[in-house]
């Protein structure tokens, strides 16, 4: 047992505000602020490994700093500072993913992330076909072949149920959780060893859900891939998840494996989270 | 009250500051720049652009040539040669080889241009990425960052819809493998014309405030998918029923009395050139 982690997260901080001496390196704060100035300390000093083929949850109430993880990690936003490994590609190895060039981060989420957003209109262009939304991201990764990219997105449309008759449609004339799925499908379409998901199934009704973490679980099944899931939702943390992480006010306070943390949760905020499920 | 304009209607600060960014442009092929684009007598939208460059520019010795997709004698190219000669007094020609400056709406003449000319093209849509990405903010950052798969997907669409690529006009181009650019709505028929070229080729956005370039000798190619290549506008079999010719752009029109598709030069004094020389030379034939 002594894989190498894909993906290492080391001392991930994102704040906004200017900080003031008051509040400087995020002490003396009112849940993650500064009473001061007002600044926000959205992550402070998030260390994790996420390893082949496995899913990590994360999971913790509105505000704890999920969401602002997730984008830094896919470059949607820049950190305030830490590091992120990525050891597996020869060429990255031992280098800070965060202090590389725009253009070398692009090419990183063209060819080795996969993102699908809770809300499908920020990850999908909802006036350009859905066979279109998936050749973008192949065209980014470099091809230039319409008919393998054609293949490509019906075979992954298939494979998200997506009937074939309608894949030159726009998807925002889709149900919800036909966009949840044409995203999936793009996100799947280079390949990528990570895989990102942001409250995928908040706002779907439960017969929908279930459809959708299907599919995530047979995809992690058949392909292997790693993947992130944030989710305030245990539920769905405890279907998906093979670890799981708990953040509270911007901080990691407990992480271990699923079962553990909802069996036997050490810390009292996890406690609370665990007996409030209904 | 009439006053006395300056010479080319601009004032020298205006022409410095134009002919900066046209530097600029040139020094960066396709690049946009991003200029002052001044008020002038004729509406944003309607060749202020070109117009501004050509005012820049222009100097006495200058001879000018003013096309209004291929038509010399169209209400905006005379305008705009009205506009030009009023405050200029250069001289006016309709051949193509005769002029050094020639400012153009949508087409690049038929006769090959030299090295001594340039071609200014009048631009309505300077930015080949704002069909996917409406912010002005991101669209410099995609250009900066090489990122063009919003271009790409454009094509694709195209494909996916009418099983081509469906660009009318104005069908992007790569210049010198690094930016892509909107050659302005010139057919795809003159896409091959800006590259290596012998004339510089300068393009102006009035309302959108942009200039660009591609400079003498600059590679130029139209963005196509491997497996549906750059084709331009096919008249095959067709001649121009005026002088006949063959492998020009040709406008088709229906005959008001037959009601037959009929076709024509689009480059009036192309047509209009050779349509004398067939003459002089049946004149010479009777004669002699």
């Amino acid at each position: 047992m002594h894989e190498a982690p894909l993906l290492r997260v080391r001392d991930l901080t994102k704040q906004f505000g200017e900080a003031c001496s008051s509040c400087d390196g995020g002490e003396n704060l009112e849940k993650n602020y500064c009473p001061t100035c007002g600044t926000v300390y959205a992550c402070q000093n998030i260390s994790f490994d996420l390893y082949p083929g496995e899913i990590l949850g994360i999971v913790g109430e509105s505000g704890s700093g999920k969401s602002s993880m997730m984008q830094c990690l896919y470059f949607d936003s820049e950190v305030t500072s830490g590091a992120v490994y990525l050891d597996h590609i020869p060429a990255l190895a031992g280098k800070n993913v965060f202090a590389l060039s725009s253009q070398q981060k692009r090419a990183i989420r063209n060819q080795q992330y996969g993102m699908v957003y809770q809300n499908p209109i920020r990850g999908l262009k909802m006036d350009f076909s859905s066979v279109g939304n998936i050749a973008e991201k192949l065209i980014a990764a470099g091809n230039r072949h319409v008919g393998d990219m054609e293949a490509v997105s019906k075979s992954l449309l298939e494979h998200v149920h997506i009937p074939l008759f309608r894949m030159k449609e726009e998807p925002r004339n889709f149900s919800g959780g036909m966009q949840q799925r044409v995203q999936i499908a793009k996100a799947l379409s280079n390949n990528p060893p990570i895989l990102f998901l942001d409250e995928v199934t908040t706002g779907l009704d439960l017969s929908v859900q279930a459809n959708v973490l299907d599919l995530i679980k047979g995809i992690q099944r058949d392909l292997g891939i790693s993947m992130i899931v944030v989710s305030h939702d245990l539920a769905v943390i405890r279907m998906l998840a093979d670890r799981t992480i708990v953040m509270l006010n911007g901080s990691i306070i407990e992480d271990g494996l699923t079962d553990q943390i909802l069996e036997d949760p050490q810390h009292a905020y996890t406690q609370q989270l665990v007996y409030s499920l209904l | 009250m009439k006053a006395k304009t300056h010479f080319a209607f601009f004032d020298e600060g205006s022409k410095k500051e134009i002919r900066r960014a046209l530097l600029k442009a040139v020094a960066i092929p396709g690049y946009q720049v991003p200029f002052a684009s001044r008020e002038m007598p004729i509406a944003r939208g309607w060749g202020t652009g070109g117009l501004q460059i050509t005012l820049s520019l222009i100097g006495k010795q200058d001879v000018l040539k003013v096309i209004d997709q291929g038509a010399d004698e169209s209400v905006n190219a005379v305008s705009i040669k009205k506009l030009i000669s009023k405050t200029t007094g250069v001289r006016l020609v309709e051949r193509t080889e005769d002029a050094t400056l020639i400012q153009s709406r949508h087409r690049i003449p038929e006769v090959p241009l030299t090295k001594n000319q340039i071609l200014v093209l009048q631009v309505p849509m300077p930015e080949p990425l704002r069909g996917v990405e409406a912010s002005e903010y991101q669209t410099k950052i995609l250009h900066s960052e090489e990122d063009y798969s919003g271009a790409w997907l454009q094509l694709f669409e195209q494909v996916m819809k009418y099983g081509k690529t469906a660009t009318g006009a104005d069908h992007p181009v790569y210049v010198n493998g690094r930016y892509i650019m909107a050659p302005s709505p010139i057919p795809r028929f003159d896409n091959p014309k800006l590259h290596q070229s012998d004339a510089l080729i300068l393009f102006g956005a009035g309302r959108e405030k942009k200039i660009y370039a591609v400079p003498p000798y600059a590679d130029v190619s139209s963005l196509a998918f491997d497996d549906y290549p750059f084709q331009v506008e096919s008249f095959a079999g067709e001649n121009c029923h005026l002088c006949g010719a063959e492998n020009v752009f040709l406008d088709e029109l229906e005959d008001p009395v037959t009601n037959e598709t009929i076709y024509q030069c689009n480059d009036t004094s192309y047509c209009l050139e050779r349509l004398n020389e067939n003459e002089e030379a049946e004149v010479r034939k009777t004669y002699a």
